[in-house]
């Protein structure tokens, strides 16, 4: 580290812990405290990036987060690399490793600068009118290449080692910015006894007072006020939670906000147990913003070479991290406040070169202050350029009116356009914004939200004003969140100097408009001259202008750009600035991390995984799994060797010859209970319920409002007042919402409440000719025969010792019984069925082969047949409709017109004339082999398999009058060619269901 | 009885217990009784006496009488907690007490599933996902209500300053449960 580069003292950094850092390969030193901007300019460094598009050489502009050009890479190790960081935020600690981006083969000699030299080409909305013709180059040649040069820093390719916390909280006062504004609001508001939180982006709380050396505040000096009214907020910490190192990047509806905390980055060896970071999502009754101002960059040509740097960051460097950003500084302003960077920096051993103020006088207590400590100062006089490469070399400075200009040699220009509130969050909160004509800047006007902004953020000059606003603003929040009104308060400050002025828009200067580059957004390489270009193209809007420039986009949301170019269009076009507009500002406020967002939802969290009681079974034998909602459902059980097409034809053929198990828990399952249950499921389902008699089961269809299938399953009378409904997989929840819709809206009077059980009950549904055998010597107090548990009735008794509800049904055109055991038993009761089953020869079955076995019999897959345009006609069911009923939900709509036409898509079977050939589901079906295109299909496969038990392939259809179609040939259009299917009835299998009576 | 029990399986079986030494705890809790009970003012006043346990009717409220507990969920609903095996007994009581009073009792022993978390940390263990405000003031002792975890519905109820009652539906435990020990590394 170079030593002359360091103040003698002062500062917030800890010189007694030197440590040492890399930047691009290079070894530097700097000490705790220090940030990775102000340890390399501690060591002389100002080149730390390349720009977006020209790739020129560029330098920190400022010391915050609002830093557009050093954006960094940190490589924290083994997969933990994070680009695009602000060099100015980036904590240094030993051993931290950080990298250049945008530049090859190194920061120095970039070859991409050669942009720059043909920047004429990459004029605003060059993309637009550069890549038109011809038409193909844009996919194979254009945009692969604009792919490849977009972008700035490069992703971490490997998966995220880190973990991230998520909290959501509550407080009565939330207060962004820990400002000297914002404290004093914390501080007032924590006083009346409110629930507070404080955060800040920054390391260490305090704000604007870390590099404030002049100001005493109630009498001390500002760094020990600093001191003892955290000591102050810490004493409360029952009530007050500070989040130093926590931006917040989002304020949402309802006063929610969310916040980003980095945990663990800054440290050299973090405890793995604690979160990289931890994003907080806030419900404050009241919230204070007081995100203070950015300073504004001068418009001017070359304005962005490494050394040129906004004034107030030269002094905080020099203030709160002891650092001379140079040795020998030129500072153009149009604003009071850079006279006192002047003064601080020199008094610091920077020599001040000279002060050019743009604007005619500068007669306010603070020049007077920089004229009176032997600073030169010439007013009326611009900046119009800069001269240097790596590192400026000089400042052109001349008279505004006159053509004169002069070369000052410095290693250090500080500009200063003014101020401007950081209005982002206000913005996001969906206040609205109003133009303060005498200080030239937006300041929130109009709240949507319960929020009030303090200090500099709502164009507050003055430190006094700051602490005074915050007292009010938190004394007001706090009691508006219900607490009693405290007392009063009002700061005596001393010691600093009154600061006031400001420009907008571009610096005049006598250069040919054309050839030069005066930026206005350093991180998008907007100049001066594309903002114009764009209104010159009639972009009249500043929506359209920062659309078609791209300024004001991307991570830097405007912070130090929006006045500038906002000023410069409003010129352009003649018009006041307001008259303009400003553009929307976006969250977040800063980028946070993917990990932020995600928290702990990543791999197996992501969403959550519902396994069923048996599942454990299942996955001991091997079972392949599918996902079915959120449910993990055995697939099919491969044996050695097996594929999923071996397993599924022999899992088939073994429940058709003798018996099958299959874990049917997944189903959903609600108890509708109440004197009134068979009147409220004849209003749901189409089904007449009244009279089915307890202890019988039916198949129950339900319609939406427009008549269309939404589910479907079997329900069992249990008792008079009780029915054992069941729903499919994936339709439980929304057949819950749709009943209790329906019965809180609609029915209010019938008595009938309906409760899920879904998981309440384990089901393992028995299927096939040995069904009875397999569970006989299992089940107690129940008589299984035929005529005594007819097909479609339940009963309860006990299986095992344990209490069962035993349907007799089946969704395979088998023998076939449902044991319903409580769920905790499930897996128990499986293995014991199972024992007996394998006495028998039964094989366990999934998913899929319970698909070819119901479709085999032409049983539907709501979901899979249906796509919420199917009514029952239309799938052969009308035999499910009470008819005698006066009503069921859907029941009008079936007889719409639309509903009737005899050429609707209806259920078909589909058999290939090549009896081989499996069909692909979803795929077309039409009338000729090759329709010419634009012809329409008839319909199309919902559900296509190989049947082992009939030897040949069979398929499910909708198609345009499809019943009146059977024995025709119709196509199915592939890419290979199209193939042939004859139209049948939509059952393949036991046609007459003797199989399922014995 | 004994046999049946031996086929009894938790779905906490094989958990990894949470716990922070001296911050925050996460445990299962044995098995119970459960039932959804539903019915209005006269229905409930009947169920009180026949459970033993006065059924609260300012809703979000919870109320124990020895060692049986109910929660008011809803204007007409409440959840029932006793012993297991207590079930039967339960509900021939019930059902006995409301033979001719509209109601619905549905059993859900096995539905549900339940785990305390306990200690200093508990709240804001539980705050990493919750949305709900969980500060004593918003949510005093002897508060329950259905809310979120993350995406998982559950059950919360206060039962202490630093202990909360989650029940929850079976198969979300393991969901649930990684959540909540990937969070309680943050304490």
């Amino acid at each position: 580290m170079s030593l002359s580069l360091r103040t003698a003292k002062s500062g917030r950094i800890n010189r007694k812990k030197p440590l040492s850092f890399r930047f691009d390969g290079q070894l530097y030193r700097a000490f705790e405290g220090d940030t990775l901007a102000s340890g390399l300019l501690a060591n002389g460094v100002h080149l730390m990036g390349r720009s977006f598009k020209y790739h020129r050489p560029r330098g920190l502009i400022s010391a915050g987060s609002e830093e557009p050009n050093a954006l960094v890479g940190v490589d924290r190790g083994n997969g933990r690399y994070t680009p695009n960081l602000r060099a100015t935020q980036v904590e240094l600690h030993d051993g931290l490793i950080a990298e250049s981006q945008n530049s090859w083969p190194s920061l120095a000699y970039d070859v991409g600068e050669i942009n720059n030299l043909l920047s004429p080409l990459f004029v605003a909305g060059f993309y637009y009118k550069t890549f038109m013709q011809p038409k193909q180059a844009w996919k194979n040649v254009y945009e692969p290449v604009i792919r490849r040069a977009a972008g700035l820093g490069k992703a971490a390719t490997a998966a995220d080692p880190d973990h991230y916390a998520s909290r959501f909280a509550h407080c009565d006062v939330l207060v962004i910015g820990a400002g000297p504004a914002g404290l004093a609001a914390a501080l007032a508001a924590a006083e009346s006894g409110a629930r507070v939180i404080l955060c800040d982006e920054q390391n260490e709380l305090g704000g604007s007072l870390l590099a404030e050396l002049h100001a005493t505040i109630d009498g001390v000096p500002a760094q020990t006020w600093l001191e003892q009214t955290l000591a102050a907020l810490v004493a409360k910490s029952d009530t007050v939670t500070l989040l130093p190192r926590t931006q917040c990047f989002g304020y949402f509806a309802q006063n929610f906000l969310g916040l980003a905390e980095r945990v663990t980055d800054h440290l050299a060896q973090p405890d793995p147990r604690l979160p990289r970071e931890r994003l907080w999502q806030v419900r404050a009754k009241e919230v204070v913003i007081a995100t203070g101002a950015h300073e504004r960059p001068l418009v001017f040509p070359d304005n962005d070479r490494p050394g040129i740097m906004l004034a107030d960051a030269a002094r905080i460097f020099a203030n709160r991290y002891g650092v001379r950003a140079g040795g020998r500084a030129v500072i153009a302003t149009a604003h009071d406040s850079a006279y006192q960077a002047a003064i601080d920096l020199k008094a610091a051993g920077v020599t001040i070169a000279m002060i050019a103020d743009l604007r005619k006088e500068a007669n306010g207590p603070l020049p007077m202050a920089a004229r009176a400590a032997g600073i030169h100062v010439e007013t009326g006089t611009a900046i119009t350029g800069s001269k240097g490469r790596l590192r400026v070399k000089a400042a052109l400075v001349g008279k505004i009116g006159t053509d004169g200009e002069e070369s000052v040699p410095c290693d250090l220009i500080l500009m200063c356009g003014g101020w401007t509130p950081s209005v982002h969050l206000f913005s996001q909160s969906r206040g609205k914004l109003v133009f303060d004509e005498a200080k030239q800047v937006f300041v929130p006007g109009h709240s949507a939200q319960q929020e009030r902004s303090v200090g500099a953020c709502k164009g507050s000059e003055t430190l006094i004003e700051a602490l005074n606003e915050g007292f009010a603003a938190g004394r007001d929040a706090a009691e508006k969140a219900g607490f009693a009104k405290g007392k009063a308060r009002k700061a005596k400050v001393s010691g600093v100097i009154e600061a006031h002025g400001g420009f907008l828009g571009a610096v005049p200067h006598g250069h040919d408009v054309n050839r030069v580059k005066a930026f206005v957004d350093f991180q998008n390489d907007v100049t001066a001259k594309d903002i114009k270009l764009a209104t010159r193209e009639g972009m009249h809007s500043i929506e359209h202008v920062k659309r078609y420039t791209t300024t004001g986009m991307a991570t830097d949301q405007g912070k130090t750009s929006n006045m500038n170019a906002l000023a410069i269009a409003a010129e352009a076009l003649g018009k006041a600035i307001p008259a303009v507009g400003l553009t929307t500002f976006r969250q977040p406020y800063t980028p946070i991390t993917f990990g932020t967002m995600a928290g702990h939802s990543r791999g197996d969290l992501f969403d959550p995984v519902r396994r069923t009681p048996m599942h454990g079974w299942a996955k001991a034998q091997g079972a392949k799994f599918e996902d079915v909602g959120l449910w993990k459902r055995a697939h099919y059980f491969p044996k050695a060797g097996e594929d999923l097409h071996a397993a599924v034809a022999r899992e088939c053929r073994i429940v058709r010859e003798t018996a099958g198990l299959f874990d049917a828990s997944t189903l959903g399952k609600i108890e509708v209970v109440g004197p009134d249950a068979a009147e409220f499921m004849n209003r749901l389902y189409t089904n007449p319920w009244s009279k089915l008699e307890v202890g019988r089961c039916r198949y129950g269809l339900m319609l939406n409002e427009a008549g269309f299938v939404m589910d479907d399953g079997v329900v069992g009378r249990i008792s008079a007042n009780r029915f054992h409904v069941t729903t499919t997989t994936g339709g439980a929840a929304r057949v819950l919402n749709h009943m209790e819709d329906y019965l809180q809206t609609e029915f209010p009077e019938l008595k009938v409440a309906l409760t899920s059980t879904t998981e309440q009950w384990a089901v393992i549904a028995v299927q096939g000719p040995q069904a009875r055998a397999i569970i006989a010597t299992l089940v107690e107090g129940i008589d299984l025969a035929n005529e005594a548990m007819p097909h479609m009735s339940v009963r309860e008794g006990k299986i095992c010792g344990v209490p069962t509800r035993l349907f007799r049904m089946s969704f395979t055109g088998e023998l076939g019984f449902e044991v319903n055991v409580p769920a905790d038993y499930g897996q128990a009761i499986w293995e014991a069925i199972w024992a007996e089953g394998e006495k028998h020869g039964a094989v366990a079955y999934g998913t899929e082969a319970m698909h070819v076995l119901r479709a085999e019999k032409g049983y539907i897959i709501v979901g899979q047949e249906t796509d919420g345009t199917v009514t029952p006609h239309d799938l052969g069911l009308d035999w499910a409709i009470g008819k005698a009923k006066p009503d069921f939900v859907g029941k009008r709509s079936l007889t719409r017109v639309d509903l009737v036409k005899p050429d609707r898509q209806q259920l078909v079977g589909l058999l290939t004339v090549d009896s081989q050939i499996v069909l692909e589901e979803g795929a077309q079906v039409t009338l000729a082999a090759n329709p010419p295109p634009g012809t329409s299909a008839l319909g199309h496969v919902t559900s296509a398999y190989h049947s082992a038990t009939l030897g040949h392939s069979i398929a499910l259809a909708m198609v345009a009058s499809g019943r009146a179609r059977i024995g025709e040939v119709l196509h199915v259009p592939m890419p290979n060619g199209a193939i042939a299917v004859r139209v049948c009835e939509p059952i393949f299998y036991d046609k007459d269901g003797s199989r399922l009576n014995v | 009885m004994s046999d049946s029990m031996a086929m009894r399986r938790s779905v906490f079986d094989g958990m990894t217990p949470i716990r922070v030494e001296g911050k925050v705890t996460a445990a299962s809790l044995p098995f119970a009784a459960r039932f959804v009970f539903r019915g209005d003012a006269k229905a409930a006043a009947a169920c009180s006496k026949a459970f033993g346990v006065t059924l609260p009717k300012t809703i979000l409220q919870a109320a124990s009488e020895d060692g049986r507990s109910a929660l008011s969920l809803g204007p007409d609903e409440w959840l029932l907690i006793a012993r297991d095996g207590e079930e039967a007994g339960i509900v021939a009581k019930i059902e006995k007490a409301l033979a001719k009073i509209p109601h619905a009792l549905v059993d859900v022993c096995h539905r549900n599933t339940a785990f305390t978390v306990t200690g200093a940390q508990a709240e804001a263990l539980l705050a990493s996902g919750c949305p709900l405000d969980l500060h004593e003031t918003a949510f005093p002792v002897g508060m329950a209500t259905r809310t979120l975890f993350a995406k998982a519905d559950v059950i919360l109820w206060r039962t202490g300053t630093n202990a909360f009652r989650v029940e929850l539906w079976r198969s979300f435990v393991p969901f649930v449960w990684g959540i909540l020990a990937e969070a309680s590394r943050d304490f």
